[in-house]
């Protein structure tokens, strides 16, 4: 197999506070291809947003990466230099927000903010980045881009404005996409919209996806395969399929059970996972989900579980082990 | 659920915003003065211990229905009845404040609906106090204690404040203040919106529980299709206003009749991957204050004809189903 665009490795982040470290993020690993979609799914609080935080190089202080390593195209970029991360971002790393006016400047008009990306990752002529930037419009599905790029943000719709940042995203061609919740401020049928569109570029691209949401739903039209995040740790990890259909580890599968379903017949009870994610300062010893866990034994109260192979899926429980003498 | 007498009537319901320039700017700029339909012609019946929904995207005015229904915001036209009794017209103060006892809401943000410097318990007295539905202190304390256990939270829970409780928590908090004045009717906008999703389906749960044990009429506002499925009986789809169709929930899913519908459903993410293949979808929700001549939805619609650019029409029956679309009363589709 070819090397991996993104890898990352035994990833830590914590909060250094006057009462010791919380660890939010906590031996985090997977690794992205190029042309592939990782979706990273996970509640709130699970460190989802974070681990994508620490891959770009913006933690808000004081978060801060205290172990492991991340790795683009087999180069380390968790200790270069402010600088040096700064000309990563945007050039081989893109970044999409769930709120699209958050990452557009609000005084400038929407041609003007694409030239100025295209002319800071590229030494192209105004004149030049000025096509460049109708062309991606077009791309982005704006209809009418030579008018539209006068126009100012607020001007655009919610799924425009999507649009326009997908474009700002994309326009250095980076390498590697990360979208934080990108479509979760958008209505259905925006949302799948979006969701279409982001595919298609990325495939077209051959752009490693590293998507974060909340919503299983969007992961399973999107991606490849599936990160499934609890407490800042991997609970689960494997192709997408294979996850969804047969799901190992009993945080997904109590998950997959408590989303209601819009096809089939209508369950008369969701399933129910008891209690919620702990704090980051009360994160239970042995696996963090054993306290939930209606199927947690001993073990799973004094060890931590390292994740555990299981067809082409890998997760981290105890029942998967093979003296654990359960059949899963 | 149509066969028994409606609890709740909602009839011809229509608001409108004046969403106007201030008088001199519109004297100085020679502007007209300009109006947005948030809501046209609602109408619907939900009975005894029914849950009926209403589904729509971003501005379609179902947070305005919702409004209109519990009393918050008086309506434009139109009129909503409990029991037969105009809600907007009771023939007595007295009268108003029994009816206001029998109705309850529960609104999407758990962390906003809550005084943040009043104990639980107090919040949770408050109805009690304000109907007085106790003799005594003693009584009211019960009582709390009483709801408290009802949504899963411990008594000794009434002494913290809102602040020491979780998301879900909260909203156990807020179904419990609804439920403090005994209603037999509950408007919830967005409950689980806020919400993760294992949390999510403990409240779902709680809900659909609390209804059977309590016999409680729901009229359940949400974006989402997969919890309006999981808990109406009858869903109501909206679009600029205008109820689109009102269906039973099995038959909307089975085989929704009005091209917005369809629409909608083929939109939602599909957790089965049953690998259907999806329409995509064109276009967004035009600006209500200048809607589409004709049918609202004309412009986003591929089953369009002459007729529906001209006329709007009107929510007729389909079957067991309620339709507002041209192509579906002509057979066309």
């Amino acid at each position: 197999m070819s090397q991996p665009v993104l890898s990352v490795r035994d990833l830590v982040v914590g909060f250094p506070t006057r009462r010791g470290v919380l660890t939010a993020v906590d031996g985090v690993s997977f690794d992205i291809a190029a042309g592939e979609v990782l979706g990273v799914v996970g509640e709130s609080g699970a460190g989802k947003s974070l681990t994508g935080a620490a891959v770009i190089g913006l933690l808000e202080p004081p978060g801060q990466i205290l172990g492991g390593s991340v790795h683009l195209e087999g180069k380390r970029i968790d200790t270069l230099e402010p600088e040096a991360m700064r000309r990563i971002r945007g050039r081989r790393i893109g970044m999409v927000f769930q709120d699209p006016l958050t990452s557009l400047n609000p005084l400038y008009r929407i041609g003007e903010q694409i030239v100025e990306t295209i002319r800071t990752h590229a030494k192209v002529s105004s004149a030049t980045a000025s096509e460049r930037a109708i062309d991606l419009l077009e791309e982005v599905g704006i209809k009418g881009a030579r008018s539209r790029i006068h126009a100012y943000p607020h001007e655009f719709s919610g799924g425009m404005r999507q649009r326009v940042v997908l474009a700002l995203a994309l326009c250095a061609e980076p390498q590697l996409l990360i979208a934080d919740e990108p479509t979760t401020a958008l209505d259905v049928s925006i949302q799948a919209q979006i969701i279409a569109l982001l595919k298609r570029l990325c495939r077209q691209r051959r752009t490693a996806v590293m998507l974060i949401t909340h919503d299983m739903g969007v992961i399973a039209e999107t991606a490849d395969r599936v990160a499934v995040m609890y407490a800042g740790r991997i609970a689960e990890i494997g192709p997408i399929g294979d996850v969804l259909r047969q799901p190992r580890h009993p945080y997904t599968q109590g998950l997959m059970g408590a989303i209601p379903a819009v096809a089939g017949a209508t369950a008369t009870r969701l399933t129910q996972i008891p209690g919620s994610m702990p704090r980051l300062n009360a994160i239970p010893a042995g696996c963090a989900f054993n306290p939930r866990c209606p199927r947690a034994f001993d073990r799973c109260r004094r060890l931590r579980p390292e994740p555990i192979t299981a067809g082409r899926t890998e997760a981290a429980c105890w029942l998967l082990a093979h003296d654990a003498g359960v059949a899963s | 659920m149509s066969s028994a007498p409606a609890l709740v009537e909602a009839h011809n319901l229509t608001r409108v915003f004046d969403v106007s320039k201030p008088w001199l700017n519109r004297l100085l700029e020679g502007e007209r003065r300009r109006l947005l339909a948030a809501v046209t012609g609602v109408s619907f019946t939900i009975g005894k211990r029914e849950t009926l929904a209403l589904v729509g995207e971003s501005g379609s005015g179902k947070s305005t229905v919702a409004r209109m229904i519990v009393g918050l915001l008086p309506p434009t036209g139109g009129k909503v009845a409990i029991d037969g009794i105009d809600i907007w017209a009771p023939a007595s103060a007295a009268q108003r404040q029994r009816l206001r006892r029998r109705l309850q809401m529960i609104f999407q943000d758990p962390y906003a609906s809550l005084n943040p410097r009043w104990r639980v318990d107090r919040i949770i007295a408050d109805p009690i106090r304000a109907f007085r539905l106790a003799a005594d202190r003693a009584e009211i304390e019960a009582r709390v204690g009483e709801l408290l256990r009802l949504v899963g939270l411990d008594p000794a829970d009434g002494r913290k404040y809102p602040h020491e409780f979780s998301g879900g928590q909260r909203q156990r908090i807020c179904i419990a203040r609804a439920l403090s004045s005994n209603p037999e009717f509950i408007v919830c906008d967005e409950p689980t919106s806020a919400l993760d999703v294992s949390v999510q389906a403990q409240i779902l749960n709680l809900m659909r529980d609390l209804q059977d044990r309590l016999g409680l009429s729901y009229f359940f506002i949400s974006h989402n299709l997969a919890v309006v499925k999981h808990m109406a009986a009858r869903i109501g789809v909206m679009y600029l206003g205008r109820i689109v169709e009102l269906a039973p929930t099995a038959e909307l899913f089975a085989a929704p009749r009005h091209p917005y519908s369809r629409m909608l459903l083929d939109a939602v993410p599909d957790l089965a991957m049953t690998g259907r293949r999806r329409k995509p979808i064109e276009g967004e929700i035009p600006n209500p204050i200048d809607p589409p001549a004709g049918c609202p939805f004309h412009p986003r619609c591929p089953s369009a004809f002459d007729r529906c650019r001209a006329e709007t029409p009107q929510l007729l029956p389909a079957g067991s189903a309620m339709t507002a679309c041209h192509a579906v009363a002509a057979h066309k589709i």
